[in-house]
């Protein structure tokens, strides 16, 4: 086994991206990632990276774009009113199929908010990271170990697909530290990058990297075959864990900080005799309708989780489908919630049950 | 012995309370439990208040905020007033009464008084109060294998700062031996 270290979650974020193979970061500072960036500002100059401090998040994630379109792994990373400023850009790499890796280390909003933990930018990470007709990946990781995972599959994804992909973590996951072994991971079969704009030498015609499309049709074609990989995407990338899930009445859906008291509460609640179990959804989008939907044919009741007034619950009504009960309990604002709060409400929903 | 603890460090910024939290959560790395380790964090800098939490366990961390504790390390008194009453029936508390004048009124809970500022300053361990408290912390609970505590320290203290390993480990010493 590698030796485990301990590592701030923001920090996790950082080395997997360098192990990933990324050497451009560009970002503007805010909290709660700011050791993310500050990680890459120590590291990028002593292995012959990027590292660059822009002038504002518009200017970072351009360069983004910039980078992405020479071919190259780049990332940016901001939190909740910092990713608000990138979304015209994420639209813009959108549109133009290029891979990047987006992270947003939430806070509380709306406005400048707060700077503790928050879930509140889901809708805006999974329906609408800016104008259009498009998707990210985005993918929520629940402990350190998990932010360093998840990062490098974000890589492999925003390449294999060429789409922006986001990482949506919160100020907690940030902020914590958690030991983090680096393991064996499964290659993937990355294309080559044909169409970058990274100098033709005379050997191959210009590529173009660009998302105006004076033509309705011609933008309306390109876009259908956009949606056509995002079905792929929806069939072959949904990712959930499933906790105490094989004979549970009560199916608590929460993702990253929240899964964990989630998973709190269901201990005691199992402890108590209560059959309550989790569906963690690890990608948000794709959303893991399939493990969802399997799970509504014996489940008696879902419960979603979040730090919002209600946000990914959407996604599970959604799914579910009217087939089963769906209800929600969130603090919002930067306010963690306590197991003893999801515990109280799966023990009313368990004695409305009986 | 069950290893599953749940503590909460609280006092001034600058107090070293991060430190100590890294430093428990490092020596439970070692040690082969599974750890977290959660600051407050914010506008916090010297003089006002922080705040951590450590959990260590055999089983993977859910929550990693620490709402009721099982270990109080208070080193202030505005810490100890905000933080007594949540702690567990039968939670070791740990109070620095060179700083906190106030006493624990529980009788559920195990109190001790440690004078860690004094006594820091009396044995030249300026700053170090927090790792007194670590040591005393460990002889009442023995959170971890006392290996892995210099273990936790080689991780915890930067090569650059190298020559500050050995009043750390007289810190922990002296801790232990009250």
């Amino acid at each position: 086994m590698a030796e485990r270290v301990l590592m701030k979650g923001n920090e996790a974020l950082g080395e997997a991206a360098l192990q990933a193979g990324c050497r451009h970061f560009f970002g503007y500072p805010i909290t709660p990632q700011t050791e993310l960036a500050a990680y890459m500002a120590k590291r990028m100059p002593k292995i012959g990276g990027t590292y660059l401090q822009a002038e504002s998040e518009v200017a970072a994630i351009n360069m983004v774009l910039g980078a992405s379109s020479a071919g190259k792994r780049v990332l940016t990373s901001s939190s909740s009113p910092g990713i608000s400023l990138k979304t015209e850009g994420i639209s813009y790499i959108a549109g133009s199929d290029l891979p990047a890796v987006i992270v947003n280390v939430q806070r509380g909003g709306p406005g400048l908010g707060g700077i503790q933990p928050s879930q509140a930018d889901y809708w805006q990470a999974t329906k609408a990271t800016g104008h259009g007709d498009f998707q990210c990946i985005v993918l929520a990781p629940s402990t350190v170990q998990e932010m360093f995972d998840l990062m490098m599959d974000a890589f492999d994804l925003a390449d294999l697909y060429r789409t922006p992909t986001m990482i949506l973590a919160d100020g907690a996951l940030g902020q914590m530290m958690e030991p983090v072994e680096v393991k064996e991971r499964p290659k993937r079969d990355i294309p080559e990058k044909t169409w970058a704009a990274n100098g033709h030498q005379g050997k191959r015609k210009h590529n173009v990297i660009n998302s105006l499309y004076m033509s309705p049709y011609d933008l309306e074609r390109l876009i259908k075959e956009r949606f056509a990989r995002y079905d792929v995407i929806k069939e072959k990338e949904q990712r959930a864990e499933l906790y105490n899930m094989e004979d549970a009445d009560i199916v608590i859906v929460a993702y990253g900080a929240t899964s964990r008291v989630a998973k709190s509460a269901v201990k005691e609640a199992r402890a108590k005799g209560i059959k309550a179990g989790i569906i963690r959804p690890i990608t948000l989008w794709p959303f893991p309708n399939d493990a969802i939907q399997q799970a509504a044919k014996t489940a008696k009741h879902f419960l979603a989780v979040e730090m919002s007034m209600g946000q990914m619950v959407d996604d599970v009504r959604l799914a579910v489908n009217g087939v089963k009960p769906v209800s929600f309990l969130g603090r919002t604002g930067g306010v963690i919630p306590t197991p003893a709060e999801v515990l109280h409400e799966i023990e009313t929903i368990a004695g409305g049950l009986k | 012995m069950s290893k599953s603890y749940n503590m909460l460090l609280a006092g001034f910024g600058g107090q070293g309370i991060l430190f100590a939290g890294k430093v428990i959560a490092y020596a439970g790395l070692m040690d082969g439990q599974e750890v977290s380790w959660l600051p407050s964090y914010g506008p916090e800098m010297r003089g006002g208040t922080a705040n951590c939490s450590v959990c260590l366990s055999d089983e993977p961390i859910g929550s990693p905020q620490v709402l009721t504790p099982d270990v109080l390390v208070a080193m202030n008194q505005p810490s100890l007033e905000k933080f007594v009453n949540d702690a567990v029936p039968g939670a070791v508390i740990l109070v620095d009464s060179s700083l906190i004048e106030k006493k624990v009124e529980r009788e559920d809970v195990k109190t001790f008084y440690i004078p860690a500022t004094a006594l820091a300053e009396e044995h030249n361990l300026k700053g170090l109060a927090n790792i007194i408290l670590i040591g005393k912390l460990f002889k009442e609970t023995g959170f971890c294998e006392e290996a892995a505590l210099e273990k936790a320290l080689d991780k915890c203290i930067p090569p650059r700062k190298a020559h500050l390993k050995e009043p750390n480990m007289k810190a922990i010493q002296l801790g232990m031996s009250l």
